[in-house]
């Protein structure tokens, strides 16, 4: 496949000479009707997930960081209009129906937020579990019972046999999310589009469920899309982060680097407003302003700009590109300026 | 309001709630000085937020007592005085914004409600009062005439403190009250608590899971599991030299610069089997 130049520009920001990617989004931009009209939820988004690799994906509410996940999926919306493309494999997404959409959909499978209003509360954990095998795969229940059993124990779960009769109340949230986990592994997915998985639960099990995905996402060699709006957890376990502003990818870097050379503003910013639990600030670096929304930000110049402290009339005259930086890359028309001064209130 | 000099403004003292055979809250004590702030931290199940609520008066304890300002709160209020007089002594501010304003009330109506109840006030001087505490919250004009529906998580959360602190009360519970607000914005109220505290000596209660915001706001820290509690002392030497298990797990489960979740240890010498 001939890749177009804006890819090039994302996949650079990987290490070099690795495999063809496994998942490749290029100038996504997608419309939903909100209230009654056609409004932008997603601009320009352009990503690259390598077989293995676990890209963090971060931002605010309405970042679009959901919506991204609900595109791969094609779980967008009715009435949602699309450009642009998303490549799975080497094959379009968009073009997908019937047995290769469902096949495709057991091959990237998601995991949300709230496992309960993803767990039909009538229904066994067994029967919950094993759908997907029986359903689309055809195999035997007996054969997809044992391969249930098995899995819930690389989550972490005993008395397997026990739980797959019991009923998604009986159960604890942490220990729901570890059952939806082991579900979404059974298909033998390649990619894992994760979001948010951890953020209704208690710390301490948010830690052991991180544990348990990291672990089993290296033993199956499966990608994650992990989806937070958490720039440490992102960083925890993900080779790389992208940073979403108003339905933009406004950086994308090595997880390693972005707490302490970030380079975009926004990243900076982000990291900077969070208390810090090592010391108490006299004063938090706030970001003036509320997030925005891909609709509500400003269209032809910097999304960012309205809150920015770095925000110069150049960032105003159009919308910044994307622009490749030591292994990363910032939609920052100042970024060689400013960098090494983020995190500070302003220039 | 009764001014003690040097004493507490808000006291519980060996706390307990039973519901049926569960014992939520188990032998709770908790101080809290005129204009300090003291966290309750623990996970859910901790007994958190029932302690919240017992002091609110939304929950009756099953024994211990409390006292704000000197007066005795274990009991319902007898009288609708009492009831108003524990209103000027503690307010509460819960987490989701969404839940806690009335849909149909504007923010300024809302701030006036409680000033004509608590302070019967003439509409001149509630209205002045209004504008102090709508600027107080950082909201504009416009947004305070907004219905909640209208406003952002930030901005409804500036409503309902704003709320709380018509009443003027000595102590403001604020359970989880940052919890579901973008990082952002979360920084702007944590900010503008601080300012409020220094402006008005009011005290804190805050419940809540997130040590770092824990870190940032409060003196004094309470680590709660199962109902007990497990630590308590100087927030910062909780922190950062936690004595117990329990309070060591959760420190080392927050991610931070470098943090790698590990799988926990099982709380008993002997390995669980499942658990790899």
């Amino acid at each position: 496949m001939n890749e177009p130049a804006a890819v090039s520009a994302t996949a650079a920001a990987a290490p070099a000479g690795v495999a063809a990617p496994l998942l490749e989004i290029d100038g996504l931009n997608v419309r939903l009707i909100v209230r009654g009209a056609l409004r932008p939820v997603l601009r320009e988004v352009s990503l690259t997930i390598r077989p293995g690799e676990a890209l963090g994906l971060v931002g605010e509410s309405g970042s679009g960081k959901s919506m991204t996940a609900r595109a791969i999926d094609r779980l967008l919306p009715r009435g949602a209009e699309v450009e642009g493309s998303i490549r799975y494999d080497g094959h379009d997404v968009a073009a997908l129906s019937g047995t290769g959409l469902r096949r495709y959909r057991n091959q990237v499978a998601m995991i949300f937020q709230d496992p309960r209003a993803h767990v039909n509360p009538v229904r066994r954990i067994g029967d919950f579990m094993t759908e997907a095998l029986r359903t689309n795969l055809g195999v035997p229940a007996a054969e997809a019972n044992r391969r249930a059993l098995e899995m819930l124990g690389q989550v972490g779960i005993g008395g397997g046999a026990r739980r797959l009769r019991q009923h998604p109340h009986e159960l604890s949230g942490g220990m729901l999310q570890r059952v939806t986990i082991a579900a979404a592994l059974l298909t033998e997915p390649r990619l894992l589009l994760a979001d948010e998985p951890t953020t209704a639960l208690d710390v301490t099990t948010q830690a052991e469920v991180m544990a348990i995905l990291d672990d089993l996402r290296r033993e199956f060699g499966l990608a994650m899309l992990f989806i937070t709006h958490d720039l440490e957890l992102a960083a925890a376990i993900c080779d790389r982060t992208a940073v979403m502003y108003a339905g933009q990818i406004v950086e994308v870097r090595s997880s390693a680097l972005l707490h302490d050379d970030p380079l975009h503003p926004y990243t900076a910013a982000l990291a900077a407003a969070r208390p810090d639990i090592s010391r108490t600030t006299a004063r938090l670096l706030a970001i003036t302003g509320r997030p925005l929304s891909a609709f509500e930000a400003p269209s032809a110049e910097c999304a960012f700009a309205p809150r920015c402290g770095h925000a110069r009339d150049a960032c105003r005259a159009a919308l910044p590109e994307l622009v490749e930086l030591d292994g990363g890359l910032s939609r920052c028309v100042r970024v060689r300026e400013i960098r090494g001064r983020l995190g500070t209130p302003d220039d | 309001m009764t001014e003690i000099n040097g004493g507490p403004v808000l006291e519980a003292v060996g706390l307990r709630k039973e519901f049926g055979d569960l014992i939520a809250v188990d032998d709770v004590s908790l101080r809290v000085q005129p204009a300090r702030s003291v966290a309750i931290v623990g996970e859910s199940g901790s007994g958190k937020t029932t302690i919240a609520r017992m002091i609110v008066g939304l929950e009756r304890p099953t024994g211990g007592t409390i006292s704000a300002c000197g007066h005795d709160r274990s009991r319902p209020a007898r009288s609708l005085r009492d009831r108003r007089r524990r209103g000027h002594e503690v307010q509460i501010v819960f987490q989701d914004p969404y839940t806690s304003l009335d849909p149909r009330q504007t923010g300024e109506a809302a701030i006036d409600e409680v000033l004509r109840l608590h302070h019967g006030w003439p509409d001149q001087r509630r209205r002045e009062r209004t504008a102090e505490l709508i600027d107080l919250v950082g909201l504009d004009e416009r947004q305070s005439r907004s219905l909640p529906r209208m406003l952002s998580g930030g901005q409804r959360q500036r409503v309902a403190i704003a709320r709380a602190l018509a009443a003027e009360p000595r102590i403001l519970i604020l359970d989880e009250s940052v919890a579901a607000l973008d990082v952002s914005i979360q920084a702007q109220v944590l900010n503008l608590l601080a300012d409020i505290r220094d402006e008005t000596g009011v005290s804190y209660v805050l419940i809540s899971h997130d040590l770092a915001v824990v870190r940032q706001l409060t003196d004094e820290v309470v680590v709660l599991h199962r109902g007990r509690v497990v630590e308590r002392g100087p927030t910062s030497q909780v922190l950062d030299d936690p004595q117990d298990d329990y309070t060591r797990r959760l420190r080392a489960s927050v991610p931070r610069p470098g943090w790698k979740p590990v799988h926990a240890v099982p709380a008993r010498p002997q390995q669980e089997a499942g658990s790899q």
